[in-house]
């Protein structure tokens, strides 16, 4: 799985780091989401595409191998 | 099949109006009318206070998909923008905050107020919500029994929070309390008008007071970093001021007690929240009740900025749209046996707190703030009973957020 995620449409919710603690982060100064690992490992998919899933500025994007 | 507003306009008055009222039997769940619409078609035409039409987005998917579509303008001053009552636009005239503005504005002032509600910042006050729900509950028992937990409990909590969060003295919450309800309130357009002067004058005299004397707060720091040097207008700090101070309070505070009645009404439910030391088995009740309760009773308010087609479907360009999200919280499509409040499904596909660039900013609080409460209101009160009739209870039917007005509680 590759992940990608869209900085300038985030919105700061904070749903993805919720979701996928160990794949997202947020930038202190404002809350834009940061992408930890841009290749999750296996155990990790179902909480990245629940964190895809509830974006609500379909700000993260992924393509499954 | 295409259907439009315009083929209507002439009047056949076939329309439901909207909103729809809460059946007095069902207190917790969305209008069995609205349920009916949803029932029909994922969106329909409803007609509003003033005549004027919109298309209800009842069902989940399509109020999803159309939440996040940037040809759905939230601009409040836009012609055609349903507005919620009387007096909403000469309101939204004086003052307009970011969460009905569009982007490019919309997401340069609300970035300006994302950093004190990121997950790791609301985290990290957590235990001193922990400490504040503790001294609410001693001070609540060492008081007279029966009470109204909506006075001693469920509003002081997040009044407090919010306002060590901005910066607004606490010894002013009656004041800004009466205010912010009557604020939301739909029926009386003068008295809301009002408030909205005599809270802009009230915040704006503490943006004043912040840029000469700053203190450790939200407030101070957009003051000082935002407009001290010209980079945001003391007038959208203040509509930001306004905002979070509203938001920030009647809604967490109306999750509190509605929660709470309704985990009264479900013994089951409440004794496993009660019993359980996991905090995800916490958090997933949260989010079960957030999506059940759906306090937001008046729909997501837009209007169309293009032709959209959705579910055969065409909404025009200028037309209205409100996304009713407690409908699509309820939509069974989306959610197995909706009407049933079960804390241990997962509810965290859930558009209680809208969808969309808009999403509610102080989510990460209020999840906190609710997850402290449920996980210690019970326990610390064991024996806490309703101590009044649930249906002679005042709900707030009249407001934009659905609640109770009181609600008397023994032990």
């Amino acid at each position: 799985m590759r992940v990608t995620l869209h900085q300038d449409k985030c919105v700061a919710s904070g749903q993805c780091v919720l979701a996928a603690q160990e794949v997202f982060d947020q930038r202190d100064e404002d809350g834009v989401a940061v992408l930890l690992d841009d290749s999750p490992p296996a155990g990790a998919h179902d909480d990245v595409r629940h964190a895809a899933a509830v974006c609500p500025a379909l700000a993260i994007t992924l393509a499954e191998s | 099949m295409t259907d439009t507003l315009t083929d209507t306009a002439s009047g056949t008055g076939r329309e439901p109006g909207y909103p729809i009222d809460r059946s007095p039997h069902c207190p917790f769940s969305p209008p069995a009318g609205l349920r009916a619409l949803q029932s029909t078609a994922p969106l329909r035409k409803v007609r509003l206070w003033d005549g004027s039409g919109a298309w209800l987005v009842t069902r989940y998917a399509e109020l999803r998909t159309l939440a996040a579509d940037p040809r759905i303008s939230s601009d409040i001053l836009r012609p055609g923008y349903p507005h919620v009552s009387l007096g909403s636009l000469e309101r939204a005239r004086r003052q307009t905050s970011f969460i009905v503005m569009d982007d490019p504005a919309h997401a340069r002032l609300r970035r300006l107020v994302t950093a004190p509600f990121t997950v790791r910042r609301i985290q990290a006050l957590r235990p001193a919500v922990q400490e504040l729900v503790d001294e609410l509950i001693d001070t609540m028992l060492a008081g007279p029994c029966p009470t109204d937990l909506v006075r001693e409990f469920a509003l002081p909590l997040p009044s407090l929070v919010i306002c060590r969060l901005l910066g607004v003295p606490y010894a002013d919450h009656a004041f800004f309390q009466r205010h912010s309800a009557a604020l939301l309130n739909r029926d009386s357009a003068e008295r809301a008008t009002e408030a909205q002067r005599i809270l802009t004058d009230y915040l704006d005299g503490l943006v004043a007071e912040k840029l000469v004397r700053p203190t450790d707060d939200l407030l101070s720091v957009l003051a000082t970093e935002q407009v001290a040097p010209g980079l945001l207008e003391r007038r959208d700090l203040t509509a930001i001021a306004m905002l979070l101070l509203v938001a920030g309070h009647e809604t967490t505070a109306n999750m509190i007690a509605l929660g709470t009645l309704a985990l009264l009404r479900h013994p089951d439910q409440l004794d496993a929240l009660r019993a359980t030391d996991d905090p995800a088995r916490v958090a997933g009740a949260v989010e079960e009740l957030l999506r059940h309760l759906t306090i937001v009773q008046t729909g997501l308010r837009r209007v169309a900025l293009a032709d959209i087609e959705i579910a055969g479907q065409v909404i025009r360009a200028g037309e209205a749209v409100i996304l009713a999200i407690d409908a699509a919280n309820h939509d069974a499509t989306a959610f197995t046996e909706p009407d049933r409040l079960d804390l241990g499904r997962d509810a965290r596909r859930h558009v209680a707190f809208g969808y969309g660039v808009h999403q509610c900013l102080g989510q990460q609080l209020a999840r906190m703030e609710l997850q402290v409460v449920y996980s210690t209101l019970y326990r610390r009160i064991p024996t806490l009973r309703l101590a009044a009739d649930p249906a002679g209870l005042p709900y707030k039917h009249d407001s934009i957020v659905y609640g109770v007005h009181e609600l008397p509680v023994a032990w």
